[in-house]
Order: structure tokens, then C-alpha cells, then sequence
């Protein structure tokens, strides 16, 4: 392997994890104020690049199209937190779990619906569709360099106001003990709806970032939730900075392994799970 | 259970009421009759179905396998309290081990087929039971989807595997004694029946299990945990056992079904199908044992007549599981019987009977 | 081994838990000797939870040691400490709810006379287990509970059912977290009666808010204030101790 291509593994590896962090901090967050399984998260991303296809399709401009679904995502995840979660707070994790894997089916079929079964792709954006030449023979799509520019950019927002906000105050207590934060004086109802819509929107953002450079199909939420929670389980519930970690470990292991250790790249993200339940049961950064 | 030299039955008879795992007479006679159904099949079957009897029939040895997996399930999520969502884990891993270790041109023998699905099965149980338990709460759901999802994938980026396709499986395995043919495996009906007989010995046995003194620690960590272990318990040692078990129990349930439709699929080993089964529990009512059984066939029959409603029965079903959940908590065995419900001390006042016969009750002893 | 002030049940020295920068528990050492009742004052959060949760193995202790006899306990878990015969009741009601008074302390009984498969193996073994339970039920006066579900019960007999429990391990030393907790005056008389009768069998060590029964119970009174051993001595000490009245009693 040589130095070029290493270094075009590389950043794709971090390319991928940094996508991942945006889907695996609503998640984690959500996990960690809130107290509730979302197996419906996964949904939001794959919702997120059909709204960014249909619209971008429509409209024949993608930055519109983000412009324009982002209000949309936000709004569907709103509805979902009104009319179901609200109901489940209270109940165990089983009620969680089921309530939200329905929602999956129904999810999953509704885009069935609305946009078939097909594979669809995103045009890059005219903006960002040249390579960029790092050395003299190694180029890279500029919009993937984009897309972690902008990851980078959120998560450093998202550090930002963890570190320094009331808000983010708030939220660092309650991934610790979350009765304290009702003992502050907080509205819980909205700072949970608040917390939830962050979350989706964070997501859906993601699946529409992640549209040109993936292919847009059914099920694609799945895999990406399945993905977000061993990113999860190794960083720690709760902890935003466990999230971009184990994000970016994973991201990297995930472009590496089947390079590297071809035999085992199917396997490798659950070494790692299993290497760190092992050593630190409750994630790296918990 | 309640031997003792100390106690006089006479004086504290056992209560007429609701205690846990017992079951009133009626439970008994729903599940008698759903079994006198399922045994009389091939006799009634052609009179109400006609030509399509043998397409019930098959539709029916599927019911009574996911039985199978979703009574494995209970055993974790209702009686021990652990809610894996990746039991599909284990039902893969019994579909896989049997279509990849079958000879090729001719039939395995269940002598050998049997022990070794359910030693493979255990060891991985064993395995990513000990990692899992190393979590709690929403954490534990979370580790066991994902490991859940793990052979789903090996499986499918396997060519030994055969990829998304999966592999053919060309006999069902022979259960003879030297030349002697014990079972026919390859006629549907005695594969139905089979089927049916490993549902019941396996409820057996986990009803045995939940009424024994083991069951009673399961019981225990159940309610809680902690007190278990300061009591001196080493409840993962339990913990484990009981999802070794469960494990193995799923396994057997995926390689029938392997033997039934002649291939494993990675669709057998995917997380939606964790997701179904965990539905059949709940649907059925968790903890109950008899419950998974009737939430088994609730499910299928809704499936069943939603797929031919409409293409789109998937999204019938998200609804129904939705529904479910908010109206019906504890499932269908909790229209049949009233167990003891963990739930915020509900406090009752003392009946003032067993008060006054507690003078008495002290002189006898 | 005969209980002797040499030779106390259960010592601890220089006992110390830091959560982060909050010492809960500061440089503790206290003897507790056989058959008596070892009580432990303190105004909340003065660390007296945190003492029992070391002791009990619930939580590993940042520095010190805790010996049970000679043996040193300290760094075992839980399980493996209450088989040696420490058994605990929580503050909250911890019971098991969805079985029967009789159940619950089967439970108990079991684990400390040869566990599940002891049980399985010996139908003798298996009886001794039950009327184990059955006796110490006895002893708390449920026995006319003895097949109600324990969530079926008023708070005070599920409060009894707790002591019950810990009775039913057959331990050497008893550590039971404010056992009249949210008792009613009637109900709370009981306990302490009951109490009473134990410490001629057992050691205990108790925390407890209720100044009465404690000064009525106890014959050796530990006094924390901020995690850290204000005075420890004999009740008539610690009753007229003006240092302890400044600063507890007083306030």
C-alpha cells in the first residue's frame, strides 16, 4: 500500500466517521437527556437523502433542496415526538423499542411509497463537483472534503455549546443524573423536545449531506443505525466527545478493514465493540 | 415447592389468588385446544382449505417454529427481564451451522446435526452473552442489536456463506437408529408434527425451569438485581445460563426452519426479524410462556391476512405494532390471567382475617 | 472466637471514598464487636450511606481497609462479601415484589445454605431452606403473610419482610440503612422491639434518624459529621457528649 492511496483511504475514513458522528450525536444525546431508544433514527437519515433527492430533482438545485427539507425533517420529527414518544417516557425500554421499530416498518413502506423501490443518486453540486490535486498524483472530490469541512464545523458548534452554554450545561448534567435537572427548575417537556428535534435534525441533515456521494436506497437507515450504535456503545452514552471518537474510529476501521484485514472487515467494527465492553464496559468516554 | 416441617398447610393454605407463573385452569384449556387444532390438521385440512391445505400446512410449520423462537425469547426478556433485540443472532447461527456443515449429496444424520447446533449456538452464547451483560438498561438493548447484526453481515460478504443469496440445503437430515428410519423428516406432515413436539417439550422444560429454584433466582433478578447480589448471588452467572439456554433454544428454532424452506438466508439472521419476534412476546404477553406461543400466532395471522390486504403490508404492520403497544401492554395472556405486576408498590391495606388468626397460628407451632 | 475488644466482628481503618472531589466518606475507623448494636448517627449526607455501601462491598473504597474477623474484605465484590456473611437492608423497600413473603426469603435463606443446586440435588437440604424462611418470617412476626405477595403489603410489613430477609441469610453481622424509615410510631415500636431481640444473636450495625429508638437500641453510637468520625463511644457517652450536642443534637 502505498502513501497515496493510504492517504486517500484515510480520508475517507474520516470523511465517513465525521458523517457518522452528526447521526450518532442526536442519537447519543437523545440516549443520554431523554432516557429513550430510538430505533426510528436510523429512518430520519435515509428520510434526509430522499427529501435532498426529491427536492433536489424539483427544484434542480441541491442547496435549495437542503433548504427546503431541513424545515420538513425537523417538522416530521416533531410530529413523531408529540404524538408517540410523549406517550412513552414514562414506560420501560421494551415499550421504546417496539414503538419505534413500528415506526421503522411504517417509515421504511411510506418510502416505498412515495419514492419505489429504485436506487437514486444525487448530482454532486456544480459548486463542489472538480477534484482537488493534493500532491501531483493524488486528487480528491472537493464536495467530499465539503462534507467533512461542514461535519467539522457543526461539531465544533455542538462542543461549543456543550462547553459554554447554559443550555449545554443543562445537558451535561443530565447525561449524568437526570432527575437533577428537573431539580433545576426545567422545563423537561421542552427542553426534551427541544433535545429530540436537535437530534432529527442533525440526522436527517447528515442523510442529506451523505446524498451525492452515497447511493439513495430502501434500507439504507438501517445499516447506518446499527453502525451509530456501536459508535455509541464505544464512546458512551451521553458523551458528545465519545461520540466523535468513536466515530471516527469506527469510520476509519470501516474504510481500513477491508484493505487491510480482508478476512475480517465484516467483523472488525464488533472486534472493536467487544475489545472495549471488555476494557471499559461503559464506553471509552463515559 | 413449599415443603416444609415448619408449616402447616392447614393453618396458612397456599391463596386461591393470582401468584406468578401460575397459571388458572382457563390458560390451560386455551392452550389444550390451540394443540388439538394443530394435531387434527391433516385431518380437517382439506375440507376447509381444499387444494391450498398444503400451503396452510406449511404456513402452519412456520407458525409453530417461530413459536419456538419467540417462547427462546421469553425466557430472556419476560422471565429474566433482559430485552435483547438480537436473538435473530442465534436463529441465524442454527440455520447457517446446519446448511453449511450438511454433506452436500446426502442427508446429515440429527444425531450429530442436533449437538452440534446447539454446542456452536452455546459457545457464541456464551461468548456474547458474557460481553453483553456487561451492560445494563438502554445500553444492553443497544450491544445486543448490534451484535445481533454481526453474523448478518459476515454472512452476507461470505462466499462460504453464499453471500445474499445463502446456501441450498438439499436434505433435511435423516433421525434413524442404524437402517432403521425413526422420523421421516422429508414428509410435511411428520415435519409438522416433529415441529410441534419440540414446541411442547420445550415449553415443558421452561416451565420446569421457571418453577424450579433456579427459576425463582431468575425471578429474583427480575425484580431486583442488586438485592439479589447483596443477598450473595453472583447473578450473572444466572444471567448467563439462562441466555446460553435461550440461545440454544433459538438455534434449534432456526435450523427447522432452515430444514423446512431448504436454505439459509441472511434475511434469517437480520435485526428486523430480532424486532418481529420480540413483537410475538409482547403481542402474546412476556413472561408468560404460553403467551409467545399465542403472540406467535397472532402475528403470522395478522402478516398473513395484511399481505394479502395490500402490497404495502409492512406499513399495516408498523401501525399494528404501534397500536399494540399503547393499548394492549401486556399482551393477549393478559386478557387470560392476572399476574403479579411489578409496579409502584401499590399498597393494600392488611385484610384484618390473617390478622386475627395470627394468635392462633403462633400456638400451633 | 469469642467476642473480646481485641478481637471485634468488623473493623475499619482509615476508611476513605472520594467521589471526584467530594470526600464522601473521610479516614473512618470504628470497631463493631459481637452482639452489639453498633448504631451510626449523622445529619444527611454526613456520609453514613456511603459507609454502609463500603462496607457492604457495594462500592470499592478509594483507601482504607475493612476486615470481617481477620479476614480482609476490602476490594471484594458484593456477592462475594455477603457470603461471608454480611447481609444489608437498603434505605429504599427492596424487596421482590412479584413473590411471596415466603419466597423472597427462601431466596435469601438459600444462596447461604448451598446455593440452587444444593437444593436440587438434596429434597432435605431444599426443606431446611424453607423452614429457614419460614422461621425467621416467624421471628418478624409475618408469618400469617407467609403467602402474600410482598407487593400486596403495607409499607411497615414490607419494611419488616426487608429485616426478614437479611435474617433469613443467617449473617454474622447485620447492616441495615434506616430500617424505620417512614414507619408509622406504632410500626417503628415494632421494629425496634424486634431489634432488641436480635442483638442477643447478632451484631448490627444501624443507621438510623430516629434519635428515640436509637438511644434506646444501641450500645455503641458512631457519630459522622461531613464523612468524617465525629465521636464514637458507649450511648451514655455520646448522650451527654457536649461536643456531639453542638453540633448535631443542637441543631
Amino acid at each position: 500500500m502505498d502513501l497515496t492511496f493510504f492517504a486517500i483511504q484515510m480520508l475517507n475514513g474520516v470523511q465517513y466517521g465525521l458523517l457518522l458522528f452528526l447521526i450518532a450525536s442526536g442519537l447519543t444525546l437523545v440516549f443520554g437527556i431523554m432516557g429513550i431508544i430510538n430505533l426510528a433514527h436510523g429512518a430520519m437519515y435515509m428520510v434526509g437523502a430522499y427529501l435532498a433527492f426529491d427536492l433536489t430533482r424539483r427544484f434542480g438545485n441541491f442547496w435549495l433542496a437542503i433548504l427546503c427539507a431541513l424545515p420538513i425533517a425537523i417538522a416530521l420529527g416533531l410530529l413523531i415526538e408529540r404524538l408517540f414518544l410523549d406517550t412513552l417516557y414514562k414506560r420501560d425500554h421494551l415499550y421504546q423499542v417496539l414503538l419505534t421499530f413500528g415506526l421503522i416498518l411504517a417509515l421504511n413502506e411510506l418510502q416505498m411509497i412515495i419514492w419505489g423501490g429504485d436506487v437514486h443518486s444525487v448530482p454532486v453540486p456544480e459548486l463542489f463537483s472538480g477534484s482537488i490535486a493534493l500532491t501531483d498524483n493524488l486528487q480528491y472530490p472537493i464536495y467530499r472534503i465539503f462534507v467533512s469541512a461542514v461535519c467539522l464545523a457543526l461539531a465544533g458548534i455542538i462542543y461549543w455549546v456543550i462547553k459554554h452554554t447554559r443550555l449545554g450545561m443543562i445537558i451535561r448534567a443530565g447525561a449524568v443524573d437526570r432527575d437533577m435537572v428537573e431539580g433545576l427548575g426545567i422545563n423537561i417537556r421542552s427542553l426534551f423536545t427541544l433535545i429530540f428535534s436537535v437530534g432529527v435534525a442533525l440526522t436527517a441533515f447528515a442523510g442529506m449531506l451523505a446524498a451525492p456521494i452515497t447511493s439513495i436506497a430502501p434500507g439504507m437507515g438501517d445499516t447506518v443505525l446499527i453502525t451509530c450504535f456501536v459508535v455509541v456503545v464505544v464512546g458512551g452514552i451521553g458523551s458528545i466527545k465519545g461520540a466523535f471518537w468513536g466515530a471516527l474510529l469506527i469510520g476509519i476501521a470501516d474504510t481500513f478493514g477491508p484493505v487491510l484485514l480482508p478476512s475480517l472487515a465484516s467483523v472488525l467494527m464488533y472486534l472493536i465493540m467487544a475489545a472495549v465492553l471488555l476494557v471499559k464496559p461503559r464506553g471509552l468516554f463515559a | 415447592m413449599f415443603k416444609s416441617t415448619l408449616l402447616n398447610p392447614k393453618v396458612h393454605p397456599m391463596p386461591s389468588g393470582p401468584l406468578l407463573h401460575r397459571y388458572p385452569l382457563k390458560v390451560w384449556i386455551v392452550m389444550g385446544l390451540l394443540i388439538l387444532v394443530l394435531l387434527s390438521y391433516p385431518l380437517w385440512g382439506e375440507f376447509v382449505f381444499d387444494r391450498r391445505a398444503d400451503f396452510f400446512l406449511e404456513k402452519l410449520t412456520t407458525i409453530v417454529i417461530f413459536a419456538l423462537f419467540a417462547l427462546s425469547l421469553d425466557l430472556l426478556v419476560g422471565i429474566v427481564g433482559l430485552v435483547s433485540l438480537g436473538h435473530a443472532l442465534f436463529f441465524g447461527l442454527g440455520a447457517y451451522t446446519f446448511a453449511m456443515t450438511s454433506p452436500a449429496f446426502s442427508p446429515a444424520s440429527i444425531w450429530w446435526m442436533l449437538p452440534l447446533v446447539l454446542g456452536v449456538s452455546g459457545c457464541l452464547a456464551l461468548i456474547v452473552g458474557f460481553l453483553v451483560m456487561r451492560t445494563k438498561g438502554i445500553f444492553f438493548i443497544m450491544t445486543t442489536l448490534a451484535f445481533g447484526q454481526m453474523l448478518y453481515f459476515a454472512v452476507r460478504q461470505s462466499r462460504e456463506a453464499g453471500g445474499t443469496d445463502g446456501l441450498f440445503i438439499m436434505f433435511r437430515p435423516e433421525v434413524a437408529i442404524g437402517d432403521w428410519m425413526l422420523i421421516n423428516l422429508d414428509n410435511p406432515v411428520t415435519f409438522f408434527y416433529a415441529a410441534i413436539c419440540l414446541l411442547i417439550l420445550t415449553f415443558a422444560f421452561l416451565r420446569w425451569l421457571t418453577l424450579s429454584y433456579f427459576g425463582q433466582v431468575l425471578d429474583g433478578i427480575h425484580d431486583n438485581e442488586d438485592r439479589m447480589r447483596a443477598l450473595g448471588y453472583h447473578t450473572l452467572h444466572y444471567k448467563l445460563t439462562a441466555y446460553v439456554l435461550s440461545g440454544m433454544i433459538a438455534a434449534v428454532a432456526g435450523m427447522l426452519s432452515a430444514m423446512q424452506y431448504g436454505f439459509a438466508n441472511p434475511s434469517q439472521a437480520e435485526w428486523h426479524l430480532s424486532g418481529e419476534v420480540l413483537m410475538m412476546v409482547i403481542l402474546g404477553g412476556m413472561g408468560t410462556l404460553f403467551g409467545p406461543i399465542l403472540g406467535a400466532f397472532a402475528y403470522e395471522l395478522l402478516h398473513f391476512s395484511f399481505e394479502h390486504l395490500t402490497t404495502h403490508w409492512k406499513l399495516l404492520m408498523g401501525v399494528t405494532i404501534i397500536v399494540a403497544v399503547l393499548v394492549l401492554p401486556r399482551g393477549l395472556a393478559g386478557l387470560l390471567i392476572d399476574p403479579p405486576r411489578l409496579s409502584r408498590s401499590r399498597v393494600k391495606p392488611a385484610s384484618t382475617e390473617s390478622r386475627n388468626t395470627a394468635d392462633t397460628s403462633r400456638e400451633t407451632l | 472466637m469469642t467476642a473480646s475488644p481485641e478481637n471485634p466482628m468488623l473493623s475499619t481503618r482509615n476508611l476513605t471514598r472520594r467521589f471526584g472531589g467530594l470526600i464522601a466518606v473521610n479516614d473512618v475507623s470504628i470497631d463493631v464487636h459481637e452482639h452489639q448494636i453498633h448504631a451510626i448517627l449523622g445529619p444527611n449526607g454526613a456520609g453514613k450511606s456511603t459507609l454502609i455501601n463500603l462496607l457492604s462491598g457495594e462500592l470499592p473504597p478509594s483507601t482504607g481497609s475493612i476486615h470481617l474477623r481477620q479476614m480482609a474484605i476490602h476490594g471484594k465484590r458484593a456477592h462475594q462479601i455477603a457470603r461471608l456473611g454480611v447481609g444489608r437492608s437498603h434505605q429504599k423497600t427492596n424487596i421482590f415484589p412479584r413473590l411471596t413473603c415466603l419466597q423472597n426469603c427462601e431466596l435469601a435463606a438459600r444462596i447461604n445454605q448451598g446455593g440452587v443446586f444444593s437444593s436440587w440435588l438434596s429434597p432435605t437440604r431444599a426443606r431446611a431452606v424453607t423452614d429457614t424462611a419460614v422461621e425467621t418470617l416467624e421471628i418478624c412476626g409475618l408469618k400469617d403473610r407467609i403467602h402474600t405477595l410482598a407487593n400486596d403489603m403495607s409499607y411497615g410489613e414490607q419494611r419488616q419482610l426487608q429485616i426478614a430477609m437479611v435474617l433469613a441469610t443467617k449473617p454474622r453481622i447485620m447492616l441495615l440503612d434506616e430500617p424505620m424509615a417512614g414507619m408509622g410510631r406504632e410500626e417503628s415500636h415494632k421494629v425496634t422491639k424486634l431489634l432488641a431481640t436480635l442483638s442477643s444473636q447478632y451484631t448490627l450495625v444501624l443507621i438510623e434518624h430516629d434519635m428515640d429508638s436509637v438511644f434506646a437500641l444501641a450500645d455503641v453510637i458512631t457519630v459522622m459529621v461531613d464523612g468524617a468520625v465525629l465521636e464514637t463511644g458507649p450511648t451514655s457517652q455520646i448522650r451527654s457528649s457536649e461536643q456531639v450536642r453542638d453540633v448535631y443534637l443542637g441543631r
